[in-house]
């Protein structure tokens, strides 16, 4: 992965997760900086991109790969396709750059050939300032206008059509067109329109670009949960870094307590607990020990293991899910996006038009050269410059609103889809309760509640953290702590044997079971006593699903936990239709049920077993606490404690579905005035481009009606 | 009218210099992290 450079130098790139504000920009460049012979460190905010540059051996790439997630961020090996994105977005500035320097020197010209006439300023001088326009125009058409003229003509070889083939044609007629009659000292020269009519097209090419860019950068790789780093355990006992990807079955792999298993494998050392809430999505960490089998995306909790790798990263029980998630999404792809569909039906009509018009009025005696002028009018001012930034800014502007209140849309498509959900499926762990138990009986008298609180904060269970978390105040320090694998925790303290854990290991046997989770604390000879937990709520969730319901969704809960567990959530919730002990695969059939009978839906969950229903739900959400499988299904990833945005992404999805169709109203309206008059000649290329741009800039105003709409 | 030998010419000068500036910044990788150089500003120069 290190690229090497002349002069002693070495080169990497990669993806760092979790930088957001300045802090983790200074924090990240000056820790580099620190090190010996650092040439260079610059993390790229906006692409989540560091490079760094050193010189002397490139092994050393490991070193600086260790620093960073030492601070706390996750690394990851660098994809390349965000590189050509960026490339494109540059060659489109480059093209808005050199229209805008066309633009601004012919109108210089154009206002003196506007304002007089032939009679006062002289035959030569109009030629002169003629020639001038050609000579700065031609050019920078043959420029700016490739992205036009290439998706044109890639539509045209593949024999299809699309928006760009009217607006190519407009272009290269209407300069055709002037550039003749300048040769023949005529006086319907209209490079400024041609040049005029690019420069805002571009402007709507490029707002949509980036916001398709903005999607795609927010969304990680689809094979994010296996990427990145594991250490491998050589046989002479020396321990490697590899990207994942490179792990194959029968290799020894470390996993340190805290770190996700990369691969499908069994345990060969060590006794553990295993994290498996993403995957099936239980509360409770599982116990595995010697022999286990355990699953990739899962994560060590307690402590280090040694696992044989038996299935390769492309062949686990993630990549079923994964595999499952593609087929998903392939279901989905056919969802065509409103601009499209209009486009579809516009250029047929458009062009029909511009050749009705040059036959008719050939038709009609006049001479070819004025027929075909108005015909590039027709192409002109019918040009889908309103049309073509109808949508993006819009977009542009619902997600830089929406990303302001901890919202990111990933794919630009997502509003408009999430505009038309007719219901809503809720996961339950994790996405309508915040996945982490709560303890439950608050009258536990401290001096059973500080010891037992304070033994829970060695180790790192879903229920010792959250009893740690229930006592306030200092915690007392063991100095001999043991944590038994699937038992609990034991210490000596004043003497005294304390435990805490399970009920077969610390509990009272006989007292009868509930339906909550438990923990149970003993201290020398006393009697145990119990702790009760539960999953809690996010906040706002009651009045957030109220809110959706009143909108007219309809809300189905969904999840792999047990069934009382569920049905006490749905109670708690409100929601009335509710399913548990939900593999993947049957929350995945679910959905096709739903789908089969046309409703419109909105997933929301956070882990790797929702992940296919998320890719393949109409538009799916996930909080950004999810699974990094998670978050790459789904369409919108939000970044709160509540469940309050979904209920702001679905207004806003609304207001600004509302907008859109207002600005293709509008577009059409002036469509409707303008292309008769167009047709019938009373309309020069002039006036046309400069109607084409009062719509444009019409469109563009209402949209920034976003902003003042309340949501 | 001869004035407009003079001021054509300049007119197309400033712009190309323009042109030759927007270009510079696009090539120098300017454009490229704009929310970054935003947030840069907090920064303090002299900690490392």
């Amino acid at each position: 992965m290190v690229k090497i450079l002349p002069e002693n130098l070495n080169q990497l790139a990669v993806m760092v997760e979790g930088a957001h504000c300045a802090a983790c920009i200074g924090k990240i460049e000056s820790c580099l900086d620190r090190e010996p012979g650092i040439q260079h460190a610059r993390l790229n905010f906006t692409t989540q991109r560091l490079n760094i540059e050193w010189s002397g051996s490139p092994s050393r790439a490991n070193d600086f790969v260790d620093r960073v997630e030492s601070l706390g961020y996750k690394v990851r090996p660098f994809e390349s396709f965000r590189q050509t994105s960026t490339e494109e977005e540059k060659f489109l500035l480059l093209c808005l750059g050199v229209a805008a320097f066309s633009m601004g020197n012919i109108m210089l010209l154009s206002f003196g050939l506007w304002t007089t006439n032939e009679q006062t300023m002289g035959m030569a001088t109009r030629d002169f300032m003629h020639w001038m326009s050609a000579l700065i125009a031609l050019p920078a058409i043959l420029f700016a206008g490739r992205p036009f003229f290439r998706s044109a003509f890639r539509a045209l070889r593949s024999g299809t059509t699309n928006m760009d083939v009217p607006i190519s044609l407009a272009l290269i007629l209407t300069s055709g067109m002037s550039l003749f009659e300048t040769v023949h000292h005529g006086a319907h020269a209209y490079f400024d329109s041609v040049v005029m009519l690019m420069f805002f097209l571009l402007i709507g090419r490029y707002l949509d670009h980036r916001a398709r860019r903005q999607a795609r950068s927010a969304a990680s790789d689809l094979l994010g949960a296996v990427s990145g780093f594991a250490s491998i355990l050589e046989e002479d006992g020396h321990i490697r870094r590899l990207p994942v990807s490179a792990l194959k079955p029968g290799m020894k792999i470390r996993v340190a307590a805290g770190e996700k298993i990369p691969a499908d494998g069994l345990i060969l050392e060590g006794e553990t607990t295993i994290d498996t809430a993403l995957v099936t999505g239980e509360t409770l960490p599982r116990e595995a020990r010697t022999g286990t089998h355990v699953y990739a995306g899962t994560v060590n909790m307690s402590s280090p293991v040694t696992i044989r790798i038996i299935k390769a990263a492309d062949d686990t029980l993630l990549s079923d899910i994964i595999r499952l998630m593609e087929k998903a999404q392939q279901a989905q792809a056919r969802y065509v996006r409103m601009a499209d569909r209009l486009a579809r039906l516009y250029t047929p009509v458009v062009h029909t038009l511009a050749a009705l018009a040059f036959f008719g009025w050939l038709g009609m005696g006049m001479a070819w050269q004025p027929a075909l002028l108005i015909a590039a009018t027709v192409l002109i001012i019918t040009c889908p410059c309103a049309l073509a930034l109808a949508v993006p800014v819009v977009q542009v502007l619902a997600t830089g609103r929406l990303m302001k209140s901890g919202i990111l849309i990933k794919s630009g498509d997502a509003l408009e889809r999430l505009a038309c959900i007719d219901t809503v499926l809720l996961d339950k762990t994790g996405t309508l309760t915040i996945g982490q138990p709560v303890l439950q009986d608050n009258n536990i008298p401290p001096e059973i509640l500080r010891p037992a609180a304070s033994l829970a904060s060695y180790s790192a269970h879903p229920l010792s953290r959250a009893l740690k978390k229930s006592h306030e105040g200092p915690l007392l320090t063991f100095t001999d702590v043991q944590e038994y694998p699937g038992k609990g925790l034991e210490a000596l303290y004043q003497g005294e044997v304390l435990r805490l854990g399970s009920r077969d290991w610390c509990g009272d046997r006989n007292s009868p079971a509930g339906t909550h989770m438990e923990l149970w604390f003993s201290r020398g000879e006393e009697a145990p006593t119990v702790f009760y937990f539960s999953d809690k709520l996010r906040d706002h969730s009651t009045e957030t699903l109220r809110a959706l319901q009143k909108h007219g969704l309809e809300i189905i809960l969904i999840s792999g936990d047990r069934a009382e567990a569920v049905a006490d959530m749905a109670r708690q919730s409100l929601i009335a239709q509710y399913h548990a002990e939900m593999t993947p695969v049957e929350k995945y059939e679910v959905l096709e049920k739903l789908k089969s009978e046309g409703k419109k839906i909105l997933m929301v969950g956070d882990g790797l077993n929702d992940a296919p229903v998320l890719a393949g739900a109409d538009v799916s959400m996930s909080p950004a606490t999810a699974s990094d499988l998670a978050q790459n299904a789904a369409d919108i990833v939000f970044m709160s404690e509540g469940l309050k945005p979904l209920l702001i992404a679905y207004e806003t999805a609304l207001l600004s579905q509302k907008l859109v169709e207002q600005n293709f109203a509008l577009a059409i309206l002036y469509n409707v005035f303008a292309i008769p008059l167009a047709m019938l000649g009373y309309v020069t290329p002039l006036i046309a481009a400069l109607a084409m741009s009062g719509s444009s800039l019409v469109v563009i105003a209402n949209s920034f009606r976003l902003h003042g709409g309340k949501t | 009218m001869s004035v407009l030998l003079y001021i054509i010419p300049l007119a197309l000068f400033l712009g190309l210099f323009w042109l030759a500036g927007f270009i510079w910044s696009l090539k120098t990788g300017q454009y490229e992290d704009l929310e970054g150089a935003a947030r840069r500003i907090f920064l303090d120069e002299d900690d490392h």
